[in-house]
């Protein structure tokens, strides 16, 4: 497969506003993308529009994910062909345990490839073997998804889910927010561990510090709906130092 | 005519036939039920507490009622299994109205605990019926002195002082009928001072295409530090009306704990009064509805705190979907007795199609200061961000909305006291929610 994901001049919005305004993006597999750019940019909206939350509409453009047309699958479908969404605020679900929320979705995807079920105890196995990988609480598996978790639990809890699933495109959004350093580092280190030859990654950061742990192939910088920059990790470093106002200057004056 | 004066005419008509097929005590309380019921009506929808469900509608259809005491056929083991699996109980069954002990029943039942017919009941334990029939149901109640004049039989549950139960008893009413029936049953639970069981009624409907009417009144008494758990699970067919009204009372000390589970049923009414007279008692009283289709489901409660020091909590939820619709009217009223009253009431609905309705009315009434009491009721949606999270795990949209309504359940499912009832429950309530149905003729008796 030569590009996972070919997004072509994608519009989209909210409620009539239009926040996507003309987006560009290949990835290839073994690649990681980095998309950076200040609040209210478009950069959650992209990785919300992507993974087909509801609240969004797409206005214009196509995308193609493993050769197929992204904006036409339900989200479950995107997941099942291997889309992942790490999500900035992971969903907390009171009476749901997290058990029984990932077996339904490993057994969901199974369906959907034609396999049978996951045995409970190749499930468990499972489950075990992908918990080492974040060091995740053997606990938070009897507790309801994200209920009470601490902040850097969810978003462990998220990568975990990650490597349950094994996609072949995840979109981490703003996985480092709330993090502190060592919990950033084990998130990090459990995202280079998944990396492999075939996978890719969209990092979606405000800062430069997660790319210290997860090295981008390219950055790009998304500014008022469109990626106004692309670069390699030069880029990132160069924004943490300037901050984003000279892109701004630049694109306003255009 | 009034839905009331043809069952007044029936009575009327037939005052020897009911007293004959019935029991001296419960017979003789007709008269005065007659009496109050001279000047009444059914409450219908321009009644108080009545705003979504009329009694009147409820009972305008031509039922038959089987005063002579025909014995109706029903093949139970081939209509109809029930049961709850690793639950060992007592069971009886009532068929329409009508007491029908299992073989082994009497030989089964524990020294000091009684279940039997409640007429039966009117030779062989006169005291008890006597001291308790109809204390505690008012007769200015109009469905309930309508239940008093026709009711011809029940279960009547006797447990003596300080005996405690070790396995749950049972008694599943059933209708069966070649035609549309009427069934006025009425159910008497004393628990005498000290006495703990565990109670759990299950309504079934053998035959899904016929109309059926099930009038219930049930006494419950709870003497000194009694404790009784009343489990009451609902699967009739859409068919079906179905008007509970339950009065308990509790002594010093007591505890009392009622769950009514609607999984399926077409119209029900179930009215809940709890008064709590005497020092240091704990009620908890809890609901769950499972509504599809055109079902509607009415829960009405009203816990009255009349001593010190006592707790009550009410949870209520609602699931509706299709075009189902709900209601729910909770009340606690605090007397200027009771000092010191924890009272607690939630509702809570979820709203899962454009088409379901539900109207609640959470209602507080304070006569002491020294309380601790709140009430609340939400009524929402299914949480999209849920939903979405759990489809970009690639959990189908339908099974997501399954697990969402379940995880809602858990809490009033976890009352159950009883480990194997609340695990059959909450199968019961997975696989309805998943959309299969009668589950409970699958099961082994």
């Amino acid at each position: 497969m030569d590009i996972l994901l070919k997004v072509n001049d994608l519009h989209a919005g909210i409620e009539g506003k239009e926040i996507l305004k003309g987006i560009n993006l290949e990835v290839r597999p073994g690649e990681v993308h980095a998309i950076m750019g200040p609040n209210g940019s478009g950069k959650s909206t992209l990785s919300g529009v992507l993974a087909g939350d509801p609240r969004f509409t797409v206005t214009g453009g196509t995308a193609e994910f493993v050769g197929k047309p992204l904006l036409d699958l339900s989200p479950e479908d995107r997941s099942h062909e291997g889309l992942f969404l790490s999500f900035q605020y992971p969903v907390e679900i009171p009476g749901v345990s997290m058990v029984n929320f990932m077996r339904a979705a490993v057994n969901a995807k199974r369906k959907y490839l034609h396999e049978e079920p996951l045995s409970a105890s190749d499930f468990l196995k499972l489950m075990r073997q992908k918990r080492a990988i974040v060091e995740l609480d053997n606990k938070l598996a009897s507790r309801s998804v994200n209920e009470g978790f601490s902040g850097g639990e969810k978003k462990r809890n998220e990568i975990f889910q990650m490597a349950v699933l094994e996609p072949r495109l995840a979109i981490l959004d703003e996985t480092d927010s709330g993090l502190d350093i060592d919990a950033l580092r084990i998130v990090a280190s459990g995202v280079n561990k998944l990396k492999t030859t075939e996978n890719a990654t969209i990092v979606i950061t405000h800062y430069q510090r997660l790319l210290d742990y997860i090295r981008p192939d390219f950055v790009h910088v998304l500014y008022k709906g469109r990626i106004v920059k692309t670069g390699g990790p030069d880029l990132a470093l160069e924004l943490e130092e300037k901050g984003y106002d000279w892109i701004k200057a630049e694109e306003d004056n255009r | 005519m009034s839905a009331l004066q043809q069952y007044l005419d029936l009575y009327d008509a037939h005052r020897k036939e009911i007293d004959a097929g019935s029991g001296s005590t419960l017979n003789s309380l007709r008269p005065a039920a007659r009496e109050a019921l001279s000047d009444k009506h059914l409450p219908s929808r321009g009644d108080e507490g009545f705003e979504k469900t009329s009694i009147d509608a409820m009972m305008t259809p031509d039922f038959g009622i089987n005063f002579l005491r025909t014995p109706i056929e029903a093949d139970l083991r081939s209509t109809f299994k029930c049961g709850v699996p690793n639950i060992s109980t007592r069971l009886a069954l009532v068929v329409n109205d009508m007491f029908v002990p299992t073989d082994t029943l009497a030989a089964n039942l524990p020294q000091g605990v009684t279940l039997m017919s409640l007429a039966k009941a009117c030779e062989e334990m006169p005291q008890v019926v006597e001291k308790h029939y109809g204390k505690i149901a008012p007769l200015n109640d109009p469905g309930t002195a309508l239940n008093t004049l026709l009711a011809q039989d029940g279960v009547l549950i006797h447990v003596a002082r300080s005996v405690e139960l070790d396995r749950p008893l049972q008694v599943v009413n059933i209708f069966s009928a070649p035609l549309p029936l009427a069934a006025f049953r009425r159910v008497l639970i004393v628990m005498e001072e000290g006495a703990k069981a565990q109670v759990l009624f299950c309504d079934h409907t053998a035959d899904p295409e016929r109309a059926y009417l099930a009038s219930q009144v049930v006494e419950v008494y709870c003497d000194t530090r009694a404790e009784l758990d009343l489990y009451d699970l609902e699967e009739s067919s859409s068919l079906t009306s179905r008007y509970s009204q339950l009065y308990a009372a509790q002594a010093e000390g007591s505890r009392l704990l009622v769950n009514g589970s609607t999984l399926t049923a077409g119209c029900t009414r179930n009215e809940y009064n709890i008064s709590i007279d005497g020092p240091g008692c704990d009620c908890r009283l809890a609901g769950m509805v499972i509504g599809t289709g055109k079902m509607h489901v009415d829960n009405s409660s009203q816990v009255t705190h009349a001593a010190q020091r006592c707790k009550s909590d009410q949870l209520f939820k609602y699931a509706l979907s299709d075009e189902a619709t709900g209601a729910f009217e909770g009340s606690i009223t605090v007397t200027p007795n009771g000092a010191f009253t924890e009272a607690y009431q939630s509702n809570r609905n979820i709203l899962a199609s454009p088409d379901a309705r539900m109207h609640t009315k959470p209602q507080l009434l304070i006569f002491n200061d020294d309380v601790k009491c709140s009430h609340g009721a939400t009524t929402g949606q299914l949480d999209q961000q849920a939903l979405f999270y759990m489809r970009t795990r690639g959990i189908p949209l339908q099974e997501a909305r399954t697990m969402l309504m379940q995880a809602f359940m858990v809490d009033v499912i976890d009352t159950v006291r009883l480990d194997s009832l609340r695990d059959r429950l909450r199968h019961l309530v997975d696989a309805r929610f998943a959309g299969q149905k009668a589950m409970c003729a699958d099961c082994p008796l």
